[in-house]
C-alpha cells in the first residue's frame, strides 16, 4: 500500500494528539488534520487505525510505528533547517512540513547521523528515536555535535541546549552557554574543560553531552 | 550589627561569582571580607559602614549571583537582599566578560532600583589586547559606567563619586518581584547584551592560550603529581614537621620551662587558696593548660596551615582541582564542586560546613556536610596528629589509609542511599594568578583571630568546667564512665581527659593526646586507635551551630549521635582486628 503525504499528515496529527492528551483513544475533534469519511474507512481497511468508541479512534501497532516514522522526519526536517540551513524560525514548520517528505527511509537516518542524533525538535518535542541512534551511529564529519564528541583544540558554536531538567538549563543559561556563542574544547579527560569567550568551564561528560555545537574546525 | 547603618542609603554589590565584589566592598568600607580565587568564596551577607565624599553609607556585600533565577543557596542568598533590602545596586562585573555579564545588567536595572556598572579587573581585559568604550557602554545602557583594577585602587575614586551621586536619588522600597522565568525572556536579555557589546567592546584579534601550567595542573597524570607535591610539601613539610614538629617543640618548651613556672609562682604569691589556685595552675589550669594549648600548640599550626591555604586559593588551583577529581567524587555522591568545601575543611570543618551552600542539590549538601563532619581532620588537629606520629611513620600511615577508607566507603554508601538525583558538575575556571602577598597576609590574620576568638573562650570554658568537676567530684566520674569505651577500644583510663577535651573541640582532644603521649602513657596500637576515633570525632561546638543552622537541628541531632556512636564502633571493631592479628606497631 501506498502512504499518501495526506496520510502522513493525519498520522503525525494522531501521535501530536497522543503526546499532548496522553492517552491513547483520541477523538476526532482533536486532531489538526481531520480524516474525512473516505479517508479514515481506508485508514481503518490498512489497520493503521481502530475504533475505540464513538468518535474516537486509536493507532495501531502498525499505525503508530508509521506515525513515529513521520514524526521523526518532520521535526529531524525542522532541526536540520534551524541548526544548519539557519532559516527563519517563523518558517521552519511550514517548510518542514515540505521537506519531511523527501527524507524518507535511509535519509532521514543520514541526516539524523549528520545531526548528532538530536533528542528534541527546535520547540522542544522529542524526536522518536531511530535504528541509528540506538546504535549510536558516526558518520563523520557531523555537523553538529555534542560538546563531548569534539577532540581537544576543536572549535564549535553553540547551536542548542538539550536537557530535561528545566534547572540546568536555566543555570548553563545564565552562566553564559548560549546559543551563538563559541566554544573551544581544550581537554576531554577526565571531565570536559573548555573556553567560551573569554572564560573558561569545566563541566562532567552529562552536562556536556547536552551542549550541541555546530563544529567550526577540524 | 550596626544599627546607625540602616538609617544610611544601601548599596549592594551584586554579580556573578569571583569578579572582585569582596575586593571593593574592602576599599570602600576599610574592612577584610575574604577575597580568593575561587567561585563561591562569599557564601553571607557582609556589611560595612562607607563614607562616599562625605556621605554615609552602608555597603552590603553579596554572594555570587549569576541570573535572578537563582540555582545554588548561595545565590538565594544574594537575591533575597536585592529583592527584599531596596538599595542602590553596583553590579560587579568581570570586563573580560561582558557579553555574558550583561543579561545580568539588564535584569538588575529591572528592578526598578538605581544601578552602577563596575568593569572590575580592567588591567587583564587590557592585556588580552582588548577595550572597552565605556562612555558608550553608559549611554547604550542608560546606567553609569566605571572602570576599576579594584586590587591595585584605580577607579575607586571614580566609583565613590559615582555612589555619591547615586545615593541623592530618589529610591523605589516596594519589594522587587522577580518575573517568571521564561528561556524567551532570557534569551531576549542576551540579543540586546550582544548588540550592546557589538558596539562597545574592541575585541581581541588573538584568542586567549591554554597555558602550559593549566595543561599541567588539569592533565590527570601531571595533575595527580602536583597534588602530591602540594600535600607533601605544604602539609607534610611544612606544616606537619616545621610547624607542628619544630615550631611546637620550641614554643611548648618555652612556655613549660619559662611562661608556665611564673604563672605558677604568680599564682602562688597571689592566690593563698589551693583549691582556686588550680583553676589558673593546676593539671587543667586555664593559665598552665589551657592558654598553652591554644597559644604552644595550636596557634603555630593553624597560622601555618592557613598561610598555605591562602596561597593555593588565591592560585585558582581549587576550580582546577575541583575538574580533575569530579569523576573520582561522583562515586561517592558529589560532584567536582564539592572538592573546595572538603579541601578547605582541612583548614577548618566549621567554615567549609558553611560553604556547603554552594552545592547545587540537597542531596549533594547532606553528603558533603556529613562527610566533613566525619572523617576530614581540621588543620589543628592534623597538625598535631603530624606532630605526634612524625617519629612513627608506619601509624601516620595507617591512620591516613584508614581515614581516606573510611571517607570513600562511608561516601559511597551515602551516594547509593540518599535519595535524590545524581549531582552535575559545572564550574567558572578563573584565570591562575600570582596570589598578592598583602592579601595572603591580610586573609591569614583575620582567620586565625576568627579562629582564636572561637577556641580561647572554649578552652577557658572547658578549665573552669573540669575545674569545677574536680571540686564536686563529677570529674572523678565522668572519667570512670569514659572508661568503659576506653577499654573496649584498648585505651588506658589515663587517656579519658584527651576524649573528654574532645567533646568541646576534637583539636583540644588531639593536643591533650598529646600530652599523654610525651609522658610516654600510649603504646603504637592506643597510638593509631586513639587518633583515628579522635578525627572521626564531631568536630567542635561552632561547627555544630553552623550545622543546625544550615540543614536544621533534626539533621544536626542525627548526624551527631550517628557520628559519636561511630566513631567509637570504630574504634573498638580497630582493637579487635589488631588484637586478632596480633600486630604491635
Amino acid at each position: 500500500m501506498q502512504i499518501t503525504e495526506q496520510m502522513e499528515e493525519i498520522l503525525e496529527a494522531l501521535w501530536v494528539a497522543r503526546e499532548e492528551k496522553n492517552t491513547d483513544c483520541l477523538k476526532l475533534a482533536w486532531l489538526r488534520e481531520m480524516p474525512d469519511t473516505r479517508m479514515l474507512k481506508e485508514l481503518i481497511d490498512e489497520r493503521i487505525v481502530e475504533r475505540c468508541g464513538a468518535e474516537e479512534i486509536k493507532m495501531t501497532t502498525r499505525g503508530a510505528q508509521l506515525a513515529s516514522d513521520a514524526v521523526r522526519r518532520h521535526r529531524l526536517a525542522e532541526r536540520l533547517l534551524t541548526d544548519v540551513l539557519a532559516v527563519r524560525k517563523e518558517m521552519i514548520h511550514e517548510t518542514a512540513c515540505q521537506f519531511e517528505h523527501h527524507l524518507h527511509r535511509g535519509i532521514d537516518q543520514n541526516v539524523c547521523t549528520l545531526l548528532g542524533h538530536p533528542k528534541t525538535c527546535p520547540h522542544g518535542r522529542p524526536i522518536p528515536p531511530g535504528r541509528c541512534c540506538e546504535e549510536g551511529v558516526r558518520i563523520a564529519p557531523q555537523a553538529v555535535s555534542p560538546v563531548s564528541h569534539l577532540k581537544p583544540g576543536q572549535t564549535g558554536q553553540v547551536a542548542y541546549l538539550s536537557t530535561t531538567d528545566p534547572k540546568r538549563a536555566q543555570l548553563m543559561l545564565s552562566m553564559g552557554i548560549v546559543p551563538g556563542t563559541h566554544v573551544k574544547l581544550l581537554s576531554n579527560f577526565p571531565s570536559l574543560f573548555f573556553e567560551l569567550g573569554e572564560s573558561q568551564f569545566a563541566v562532567d561528560k552529562e552536562m556536556a553531552k547536552e551542549i550541541y555545537v555546530r563544529i567550526e574546525s577540524a | 550589627m550596626d544599627t546607625a547603618g540602616s538609617a544610611n542609603p544601601r548599596i549592594i554589590l551584586a554579580g556573578s561569582p569571583n569578579v572582585g565584589k569582596s575586593v571593593i566592598f574592602g576599599a570602600l568600607t576599610g574592612r577584610y571580607a575574604t577575597v580568593s580565587n575561587y567561585p563561591g568564596t562569599t557564601v553571607e551577607v557582609l556589611r560595612g559602614p562607607a563614607k562616599l565624599c562625605g556621605i554615609a553609607a552602608e555597603i552590603v556585600d553579596t554572594p555570587g549571583l549569576y541570573s535572578v533565577y537563582p540555582v545554588t543557596e548561595e545565590e538565594r542568598v544574594a537575591l533575597n537582599i536585592i529583592r527584599e533590602e531596596p538599595g542602590f545596586i553596583v553590579h560587579v562585573i568581570d570586563a573580560k566578560n561582558l557579553e555574558r555579564s550583561l543579561p545580568l545588567t539588564l535584569e538588575l536595572k529591572e528592578t526598578g532600583r538605581p544601578v552602577v556598572v563596575v568593569l572590575n579587573m580592567f588591567d587583564e581585559l587590557i592585556s588580552l589586547g582588548m577595550n572597552i568604550d565605556t562612555a558608550s557602554l553608559s549611554r547604550s545602557l542608560g546606567l553609569p559606567v566605571v572602570a576599576t583594577v579594584a586590587v591595585t585602587g584605580q577607579g575607586m575614586d571614580q566609583l565613590e563619586g559615582e555612589l555619591s551621586k547615586l545615593v541623592s536619588k530618589e529610591l523605589c522600597l516596594e519589594p522587587y518581584r522577580v518575573p517568571p522565568y521564561s528561556e524567551k525572556r532570557l534569551r531576549g536579555l542576551y540579543r540586546m547584551s550582544q548588540e550592546v557589546v557589538a558596539a562597545t567592546l574592541i575585541r581581541a584579534p588573538r584568542s586567549k592560550k591554554f597555558t602550559r601550567l593549566d595543561k599541567l595542573i588539569v592533565s590527570p597524570l601531571s595533575g595527580f603529581l602536583i597534588l602530591a607535591l602540594i600535600l607533601y610539601l605544604g602539609l607534610y613539610k611544612f606544616v606537619g614537621a616545621f610547624g607542628a614538629g619544630t615550631l611546637v617543640d620550641l614554643l611548648e618548651g618555652a612556655y613549660e620551662t619559662y611562661v608556665s613556672p611564673w604563672f605558677v609562682s604568680a599564682a602562688e604569691w597571689a592566690i593563698p587558696w589551693e583549691w582556686l589556685r588550680s583553676l589558673f595552675v593546676g593539671e587543667f589550669g586555664i593559665l598552665t593548660l589551657g592558654l598553652r594549648y591554644a597559644f604552644a600548640i595550636i596557634l603555630p599550626i593553624v597560622v601555618l596551615f592557613f598561610l598555605v591555604f591562602a596561597v593555593i586559593e588565591d592560585s585558582g588551583y581549587l576550580p582546577r582541582l575541583a575538574y580533575l577529581l569530579d569523576s573520582l567524587f561522583k562515586r561517592i555522591g558529589l560532584s567536582g564542586r564539592a572538592v573546595i568545601p572538603m579541601v578547605l575543611g582541612l583548614g577548618c570543618v566549621t567554615m567549609a560546613t558553611m560553604v556547603v551552600r554552594t552545592l547545587a542539590s540537597r542531596r549533594e549538601r547532606m553528603i558533603a556536610t556529613i562527610l566533613l563532619s566525619l572523617t576530614i581532620p581540621c588543620s589543628a588537629q592534623m597538625g598535631v596528629i603530624m606532630g605526634l606520629l612524625s617519629e612513627r611513620p608506619l601509624v601516620l600511615v595507617l591512620w591516613a589509609v584508614i581515614i581516606c577508607s573510611i571517607f570513600a566507603v562511608s561516601g559511597a554508601l551515602l551516594s547509593r542511599f540518599m535519595p535524590g538525583p545524581p549531582p552535575s558538575f559545572i564550574i567558572e575556571v578563573p584565570p591562575m594568578r600570582l596570589p598578592s602577598i598583602r592579601n595572603v597576609l591580610l586573609k591569614t590574620y583575620v582567620r586565625m583571630a576568627w579562629y582564636f576568638k572561637e577556641i580561647v573562650p572554649i578552652f577557658i570554658i572547658a578549665s573552669v568546667l573540669i575545674w569545677l568537676g574536680q571540686l564536686t567530684g563529677a570529674f572523678e566520674w565522668i572519667i570512670r564512665v569514659l572508661a568503659v569505651p576506653l577499654d573496649l577500644m584498648g585505651l588506658p583510663a589515663s587517656a579519658a581527659p584527651a576524649f573528654l577535651f574532645g567533646f568541646f573541640r576534637r583539636d583540644y582532644g588531639a593536643a591533650g593526646l598529646y600530652d599523654i603521649a610525651n609522658a610516654g602513657g600510649l603504646s603504637g596500637n592506643q597510638l593509631l586507635i586513639s587518633v583515628v576515633v579522635l578525627t572521626l570525632f564531631l568536630p567542635c561546638i561552632a561547627q555544630l551551630v553552623i550545622t543546625i543552622k544550615e540543614r536544621g537541628w533534626k539533621t544536626a541531632t542525627a548526624i551527631s549521635l550517628f557520628i559519636l556512636v561511630f566513631a567509637f564502633m570504630t574504634g573498638a571493631a580497630l582493637n579487635a582486628a589488631i588484637t586478632l592479628a596480633g600486630v604491635t606497631l
